[in-house]
């Protein structure tokens, strides 16, 4: 396998990979799969009817993880990618996605994505997808993902969603389904900068009873960056819900949070959270009492809040 | 040495100027643990936080080891050697025990060992303390325990805690006067500042300064002091919660 300097930095800003990871793996450069291994139990193909692959994932597979990175280094290349995950039940997996695109030229570079994830009875998935632009062109990076899960009953979903740096533009929309017992946990993390567009949104259907999910979202919008949050939790059986979106604006952001709950069953317990406000005054006190300037002070608040 | 001279702070209210502090004149000699008390309201916490920086003198000047700090930033004031422990602390999200305990020495990296240090010495157990978030999630008591390591472990040339053992039990009590008692043990080349209620602390100030209404209302030396504080009004005042036990009539 070979690649760039550059991506090999893309690689570990998205994947924390340094070297090719263990276990399952398929790594995705400027439209192309570079690299693929499938393990004992885990077996990646790609697709024959549109561009992706299909992660089957053994039934009782346990402690064995996926990473399917995806590095763009190509100004002006445009990719649409479905990939599909199917977790066997009762296994339990940690699955490593995750984008970067490093664009130096003129020409806007696309990555739009569809992951679907089929998690069986009892089984649990960790995913983590990161997403990062770099380079200094005009050239935007627009990535547009689309995720969508389906969980059987018993099954468990933590989703750990980042996009803290480079990308102009971006929209993520996010489905799932819960039946009997399943429950999902989101943490998203956003920050844009400069002009940067993001949104983000969420449906979430508590389909079975003693489903749950928890939707939380903290953001930074700073310069003119402009962000909208829309997350939908509907409860159509005895369930609990709740959604977060926590975030701090700076100098000329916009950030628009739109939660909304539908209640379809009496037994549906839903809640929501939405707080939009500047860094608190006494916390940059705080850290300025230890020595910080005003603007280092601002670099750990944000660090912080967006860890 | 900090010398404060004439420091008037007034707030507006409904067009009318409300004086807090009225000409305060103030000297905290070097290599002494000055102990600072007074009825609730009297403007100790305001004196501190124009010490740190926080708020500015309406009038007046503050001079820190001969140098006027009046219209520095509280920036430059901590980078001078001026340490402030806040009588309510700050939460904050997604900011751990660690960073902060990092921030105040003021250093890239530091050893799980050396942070260990300044939670133990406020009764803390580190390892149950050092990863956690310092946000809504910690007590009242963990917190200003936490601020007060954050202050030691800056280590400055002036240090201001205001009202330490507010939320802090008992037990944990006795733990604290050790810590200072220790720290005005190596005081040398820097001065402390206490600003408390505590019998048990103003036994441990080698000067005490009595703030009432917005003025100094005495200054002098623990033995000059103390003995006209103890069941005197100004003290039972400060303690309005045994006056109300006691049968009193506020
Ligand atoms: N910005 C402000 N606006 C209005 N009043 C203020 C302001 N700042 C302080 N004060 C008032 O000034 C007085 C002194 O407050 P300060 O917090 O300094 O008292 P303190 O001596 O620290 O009291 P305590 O023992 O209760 O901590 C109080 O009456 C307070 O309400
Ligand atoms: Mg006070």
């Amino acid at each position: 396998m070979e690649l760039t300097d550059i991506q090999k930095k893309i690689l570990e800003e998205v994947a924390d990979l340094h070297k090719i990871p263990v276990g399952a793996y398929n790594i995705r450069a400027n439209g192309e799969s570079v690299g693929r291994n499938s393990s004992a139990n885990i077996e990646i193909t790609s697709k024959t009817d549109v561009s992706g692959i299909d992660i089957k994932i053994k039934p009782g597979t346990k402690n064995e993880s996926v990473h399917i990175p995806v590095v763009i280094s190509q100004t002006g290349l445009k990719e649409n990618v479905h990939n599909d995950f199917f977790v066997g039940e009762d296994s339990d997996v940690l699955i490593v996605a995750g984008c970067g695109i490093d664009n130096c030229g003129s020409s806007d570079s696309e990555h739009d994505g569809i992951h679907r994830f089929y998690i069986g009875k009892n089984a649990r998935v960790k995913y983590v997808e990161k997403h990062y632009g770099s380079g200094a062109g005009k050239g935007k990076r627009i990535l547009n993902p689309v995720t969508e899960v389906y969980m059987e009953e018993g099954s468990y979903c933590e989703m750990e969603m980042v996009q803290i740096k480079g990308v102009d533009d971006t929209e993520r929309v996010t489905h799932a389904e819960l039946k009997e017992g399943a429950r999902m946990i989101v943490h998203e993390r956003l920050m844009t900068h400069d002009d940067q567009h993001a949104v983000s949104r969420y449906d979430v259907e508590l389909n079975g009873e003693g489903s749950s999910a928890d939707v939380v979202s903290r953001a930074v919008a700073r310069d003119r960056s402009y962000q909208r949050f829309d997350a939908k939790i509907i409860g159509n059986a005895p369930c609990s819900g709740h959604s977060e979106c926590d975030s701090i604006i700076m100098d000329n952001g916009t950030i628009l949070a739109v939660p909304a709950l539908e209640a379809n069953n009496v037994d549906a317990a839903l809640i929501h959270e939405a707080a939009i406000g500047k860094i608190a005054g006494e916390q940059l006190v705080k850290l300025m009492t230890l020595g910080l300037t005003e603007q280092e002070a601002e670099e750990e608040i944000i660090n912080g809040f967006l860890r | 040495m900090l010398e404060l001279k004439n420091i008037v702070y007034q707030v507006e209210e409904n067009g009318e100027g409300i004086g807090i502090l009225n000409d305060v004149s103030l000297v905290i000699p070097d290599g002494k643990l000055t102990v600072i008390t007074g009825p609730n309201g009297g403007g100790k916490s305001t004196l501190a936080r124009i010490i740190a920086g926080v708020v500015k003198p309406t009038s007046g000047k503050i001079f820190f080891n001969g140098q006027d700090i009046t219209d520095m930033s509280i920036t430059d004031r901590a980078r001078l050697g001026i340490g402030f422990a806040f009588q309510q602390p700050v939460r904050f999200k997604g900011i751990r025990v660690v960073d902060l305990i990092r921030l105040a020495k003021g250093e890239k990296k530091l050893s799980s060992s050396d942070a260990c240090k300044y939670l133990a010495a406020v009764g803390l157990c580190a390892k149950d303390y050092i990863n956690r978030e310092v946000n809504s999630s910690l007590s009242g008591g963990e917190l200003k325990r936490i601020e007060i390591a954050t202050v030691l472990a800056k280590k400055s040339a002036l240090s201001v805690f205001d009202e330490p053992e507010a939320g802090i039990d008992l037990w944990s009590f006795q733990n604290l006067i050790e810590v200072f008692d220790g720290m005005r043990k190596n005081i040398e080349g820097s001065s402390i500042i206490i600003i408390s209620h505590q019998e048990r602390i103003l036994q441990i100030a080698d000067e005490i300064v009595l703030v009432k209404e917005g003025k100094i209302d005495c200054q002098g030396t623990c033995d000059e002091i103390l003995p006209k504080l103890v069941g005197t009004e100004s003290a039972v005042k400060s303690c309005g919660v045994i006056d109300l036990w006691k049968g009193g009539d506020n």
